[in-house]
């Protein structure tokens, strides 16, 4: 079997199992309703995921997606508020602003050669420092829009509510598998992520790719901004803090190789209902504390990084 | 595959000419010339420092030369990288396989160019055309796979055929055969042999003199960044080309007779039945005041015992004496603390350490074997590096400047010294005069025999025949992991060196 | 039987510098920062270097930035000597959580301070020792490796203060984040005191040099005898350590255990600090003394930012700026322009 579909066959059978288990105790648990719940609450971290994914794919790291989260939330709170934007034109001016500054990490990462995780860092401060600076505070979002969107849904068999957030993100992971694995960026992904010489000498453009990714991890972390943005209603500089690291958890857990150019994004979407799951099963549970979720997140991202070790032992060792 | 006719001439298809190229004060290449015709295999030989590896990188456009001209199919070219020098035909396949081990044969073939419907690639088409484009290939496989589930041999086809299908000139194979078993090379070779038939111009590096017999048209020879020669391989035999390989000329200085038979002290270090996976055991004993040089072509299992030695790599089994004393060697550390010093071959990758100053790179192994808390003082370091520095001659501005920027000899002199410097008993030094300049290189052959006449027990690996008889009391022979002969006294010549490494080559030939 | 010797004396003395004169030092970039920094804070508010004695103990803006950079401080001492080996550790600010938690727990349960200090200091060496571990045995990448403590060592720490945030008026612990020893506030004497004696411990015995050469290469030290592994469990292991002080300090300042926001990011800014410091990312040559200044300097950026009436949060833009400029430093482009390290060697190009 291909190696690298054990980790994400892992990844499957741990949720599968974790669900039934979940189920056997609280059987309330299945019903669309919590599945209709789990899309809407981890539609940021989901699309946020899918962005890393690629990142990751790719042999890099992105620090600073939470910080894009929470800037783009305070942009789109200050443009609908202050500036009077339609809601809609507010999100497309986030979006653009998102990338470009994806795309400028990334290509300080490729020409000034420095770790990823450095650079994104910065990126990280920068996003973080320029929300506060927009505005300290929280900023409420009040727009017919805002309303409008939070009213509709489409009503699954069994009364659970597919929102239009949680409807984003499964839109988000079905173009980004089409992108991952039917195109030629995709492509070149991996291929940056398999070997980066090797990848230079088969003619992948390695800037322009390197640049690409980073501005469309950026670009969805500021799509996750939008989803947080309709999910509060509110605009706050410190959104989303530490969703970089759910991010990675997810991505990881999901079976992508923390090391680039083995995974699927597929494997980030179980990856994010795993840590769903840990949540509501607390939430149901009622005795548990909610600190358990990052235990066991931690747990599983360590399970994963041992297996990958094994899985991918024959690994190049040098540099 | 390209429309190519095979030219029964052979026209010139690659020519260089002239091509010099400098790195800081060496001269890599000096005025060399080499033509590749189509429809002909042209093996590329040399040794480490030969200067064939940066020929290559010169033809295929990853270096560019000081001086000289490329000219493909009679017009003069400039490659500006692989990438460009593809563009223009010229292929490449290395030793390493340069293909992605995390994608799908099929991706690996056609990355870059996939065929796309509606925008998004055809993965059926792609897996269709990977598997007509390698069943010309002979080769079977699910193209679906990850390439790196496939044996060596396998890739490297892929990556011919990757080649072959964007250049279709000038294919460029970097030891391909390297980590491949007897059916592979074959199996790899009868592909190439068709595309030779196709008339594609095929430039062979390899360091196995009988595969070169099997396979090329003619050779071309480097040996200290010139030509030395270029012939038809019908006219030669393995005698002539390791000959010509090894030695400027073959009227060496005799094997100085001070060396011959004279006194041996007792058993230093003794090896027995030290070997591991791949590396048959061996069994060698070492004299105090002896040195042991080592011949054999790359590849020939020599650097393979000098790590065995040292507990680079762990030897399974087999045990190791000091002055008659069991001393367990599972790893560099123990050999050190044995006494034992080791100049690896890789200078920069194994042995220096760039930032470094030069004081610290001579007392680094001191310092390691006296552990964390018995710190050299300050004034105990520059007396020694001082010390050191003098005996071995080694010319830095200052020694608290970083290592790097020394000259590659004189880098050669601070691992050296650094391992002076442990009072070894027994030191090992891996082709020691490597990419060193020949003032440099007279300097370490005048060391090691002061450090024979010192007393010290010696194991030098060196591919320069003239360099190793001016120093060894015995030579020993390698070919295909074995040690296969061992020459004393008067035996140690140069040509006697030479018949003893083409031995099998010949036998094998005949 | 007489052992070879190479035993030829020097007739010269090889040339080499002198101990580097008092200069050297106000000439270096990160000192040059440090006084620029504190000149505009003093432009911006004339009392900047004012220092006033009062209750046995130092009062003013100066000493405060010291104070309140001697968590960060604490945390680079550690950080300098991970990022000298070629690696990182992301996890200090999750350790310096559970070292707090830790400590509050116990003191509130009852348990006497030096035991409960004790045991945080413990909890903060086996965190350590853990990603040690997972560095060496396991060979994971070490910003990988690191990652596990620091997404799951908050939710630890909460599991120790089941949740709540643990207060506590214990005066020893107290003491450790506000007191005063000779009129210094006691963090900036535990700092000062790690600093010296980590120092120490590196270039008084080989330990730095051996760190440097891991750092430097790796291979080369394997065949240099150099025994790796033990040297990175000992520096991880200290960085765990170091956090844990850190969170110790946290802790006493704020009188209780807060595991969501004890030293949340604190990690980025100690690695920023080393970095300041002139230890590169890529291993090999460090300074911890310099990794302490530039924990200082960031302070003094931060202080800096919040007396001229800028939110506090405008400090990560400044920050961020920073990294760019010591990025683009640090860059191979500029590297071409100005040849040579000021990390620590006094190398000259030819």
């Amino acid at each position: 079997m291909n190696r690298s579909l054990r980790p994400l066959l892992a990844t499957a059978l741990i949720f599968l199992f974790a669900y039934l288990m979940a189920v056997g105790q609280h059987p309330g648990m299945l019903s669309t309703r919590v599945v209709g719940n789990f899309l809407t609450d981890n539609a940021f971290l989901g699309i946020a995921a899918v962005g890393m994914t690629f990142v990751i794919l790719s042999g890099g790291i992105d620090l600073s997606v939470g910080a894009v989260i929470g800037f783009t939330t305070v942009l789109i709170a200050v443009l609908i508020m202050w500036v009077g934007l339609h809601p809609l034109a507010a999100f497309a001016v986030a979006l653009a602003v998102a990338a470009l500054f994806g795309a400028v990490m990334g290509a300080a990462i490729h020409y000034l050669r420095v770790p990823s995780f450095i650079v994104t860092l910065a990126g990280m401060f920068l996003a973080r420092g320029g929300a506060s600076v927009l505005s300290p505070d929280s900023i409420g979002i009040e727009h017919d829009f805002y309303t409008a969107v939070s009213r509709s849904y489409i009503l699954m068999p069994g009364g659970g509510r597919l929102t239009v957030i949680g409807m984003i993100m499964l839109a988000v992971f079905a173009l980004a598998i089409l992108l991952a694995h039917r195109t030629r960026f995709g492509s070149n992904i991996y291929a940056l992520g398999g070997s980066e010489t090797s990848a230079a000498l088969m003619g992948v453009p390695v800037a322009r790719t390197t640049i690409a990714i980073y501005a469309l991890s950026s670009a969805l972390a500021g799509l996750a901004g939008v989803v947080f943005s309709l999910y509060t209603s509110a605009g706050y500089s410190l959104n989303a803090l530490g969703v970089e690291l759910d991010a990675i958890a997810a991505v990881v857990i999901g079976g992508t190789l923390l090391t680039g150019g083995y995974g699927f994004v597929a494997g980030t979407f179980i990856g994010v209902m795993l840590q769903g799951l840990v949540q509501t099963y607390i939430v149901f549970d009622g005795t548990l504390s909610s600190w358990w979720t990052k235990i066991v997140v931690g747990v599983l991202l360590f399970m994963f990084i041992v297996l990958q070790r094994l899985v991918f032992r024959a690994g190049p060792r040098r540099t | 595959m390209a429309e190519e006719m095979a030219a029964p001439g052979g026209r010139p298809v690659l020519e260089a000419q002239g091509i010099v190229k400098i790195f800081g004060q060496h001269r890599a290449l000096d005025g060399v010339d080499f033509t590749a015709h189509a429809g002909e295999v042209h093996a590329l030989l040399g040794e480490n420092g030969a200067g064939k590896s940066t020929l290559i990188k010169i033809l295929t456009g990853a270096y560019q030369p000081d001086e000289g001209e490329l000219r493909l199919d009679g017009t003069p070219i400039q490659l500006r990288n692989p990438l460009h020098g593809q563009s223009f035909g010229i292929g490449t396949v290395y030793q390493e396989v340069n293909l992605l081990p995390n994608r799908s044969v099929a991706e690996n073939l056609f990355l870059g160019r996939q065929p796309t419907r509606f925008g998004l690639v055809d993965r059926a088409g792609i897996v269709r055309r990977a598997r007509e484009l390698l069943a010309r290939y002979g080769l079977d496989i699910d193209v679906r796979a990850e390439l790196s589930e496939f044996s060596v041999a396998v890739q490297q086809i892929v990556a011919i055929a990757r080649a072959v299908e964007l250049s279709g000139k000038v294919l460029v194979l970097d030891e391909p055969t390297a980590s491949l078993d007897r059916n592979e090379v074959e199996r790899l070779f009868d592909v190439v042999r068709g595309l030779r038939a196709d008339g594609l111009a095929i430039i062979f590096i390899t360091h196995f003199l009988d595969q070169v017999f099997a396979l090329a048209d003619r050779v071309t020879i480097l040996r200290n960044g010139t030509r030395v020669a270029t012939q038809p391989l019908a006219a030669l035999n393995t005698t002539d080309v390791v000959r010509m390989m090894l030695g400027k000329d073959m009227a060496f200085e005799h094997h100085p007779s001070a060396l011959a038979g004279g006194p041996r002290g007792a058993v230093r270090v003794e090896f027995k039945g030290i070997g591991r996976k791949g590396m048959p055991p061996f069994d060698l004993a070492i004299h105090e005041g002896e040195v042991v040089g080592v011949a054999g072509l790359l590849g020939s299992g020599r650097t393979e015992v000098a790590r065995l030695m040292f507990g680079v790599d762990a030897a399974e089994g087999g045990e190791v004496r000091v002055d008659g004393e069991a001393v367990s060697v599972r790893n560099p550390a123990q050999a050190v603390a044995a006494g034992f010093g080791f100049c690896p071959e890789d200078r920069k990758l194994d042995g220096i350490f760039g930032d470094l100053s030069v004081r610290e790179n001579i007392i680094i192994a001191l310092q390691a074997k006296l552990g964390w808390f018995r710190a050299l003082n300050h004034e105990d370091q520059i007396e020694l590096a001082g010390r050191y520095a003098e005996a071995l001659d080694i010319r830095a501005a200052s020694h608290d400047m970083p290592v790097k920027l020394l000259s590659g000899g004189n880098q050669q002199k601070v691992i050296l010294a650094r391992w002076l410097a442990i009072d070894p008993t027994f030191l090992i030094l891996d082709e020691p005069t490597r990419g060193i300049d020949v003032g440099a290189h007279a300097e370490i052959v005048r060391t090691i025999n002061r450090l024979r006449e010192e007393g010290l027990a010696l194991f030098v690996i060196s591919s320069e025949l003239d360099e190793v008889v001016a120093y060894s009391n015995r030579v020993v022979v390698m070919r295909d992991r074995e040690m296969v002969a061992e020459l004393e006294g008067d035996a140690i010549a140069p040509e006697a060196i030479v018949e003893a490494i083409a031995g099998t080559t010949r036998e094998a030939r005949a | 039987m007489t052992r070879p010797t190479i035993d030829l004396r020097p007739t010269t003395q090889p040339p080499y510098p002198r101990a580097r004169p008092i200069h050297a030092f106000f000439t270096r970039p990160q000192v040059i920062a440090l006084i620029a920094v504190l000149l505009v804070n003093w432009m911006l508010f004339p009392g900047f270097f004012t220092i006033t004695w009062q209750d046995g103990r130092l009062f003013g803006s100066l000493i405060d930035v010291l104070n309140r950079g001697a968590p960060v401080a604490i945390l680079a001492i550690g950080m300098t000597a991970v990022i000298a080996t070629k690696g990182v550790d992301l996890s200090v600010g999750a350790v310096m959580a559970i070292s707090g938690a830790v400590a509050a727990t116990l003191v509130s349960s009852g348990v006497s301070a030096p035991v409960a200090v004790a045991a945080a200091l413990g909890a903060g060496l086996l965190c350590g020792l853990w990603n040690g571990i997972l560095v060496t045995v396991l060979d994971i990448q070490p910003i990988i490796a690191t990652l596990v403590l620091m997404v799951a060592g908050r939710g630890l720490a909460q599991l120790v203060t089941e949740g709540s945030i643990v207060t506590f008026s214990d005066p020893v612990l107290v003491f450790i984040g506000t007191g005063s020893i000779l009129g210094l506030p006691t963090p900036v004497v535990i700092a000062l005191l790690l600093m010296i004696a980590a120092t120490l411990a590196v270039r008084r015995t080989a330990l730095g040099l051996l760190i440097e050469a891991v750092g430097v290469n790796r291979s080369a030290a394997r065949f240099a005898g150099l025994s790796a592994g033990a040297l990175l469990l000992i520096v991880y292991t200290f960085a765990g350590f170091c956090a844990a002080v850190a969170g110790l300090i946290v802790a006493g300042d704020i009188r209780g255990a807060d595991a969501n926001n004890a030293g949340l990011w604190l990690e980025l800014d100690a690695i920023l600090a080393v970095v300041i410091g002139g230890t590169s990312l890529l291993g090999g040559r460090f300074s911890i003394p310099m990794a302490v200044l530039g924990a200082i300097i960031i302070q003094a950026m931060n202080t800096g930012i919040l007396i001229s009436g800028f939110s506090p949060e405008f400090n990560l833009v400044v920050k961020s700026a920073v990294i760019i400029v010591i990025l683009v430093l640090q860059s191979p482009l500029s590297a071409r322009m100005f040849r040579g390290r000021s990390g620590g060697n006094s190398g000259k190009a030819k």
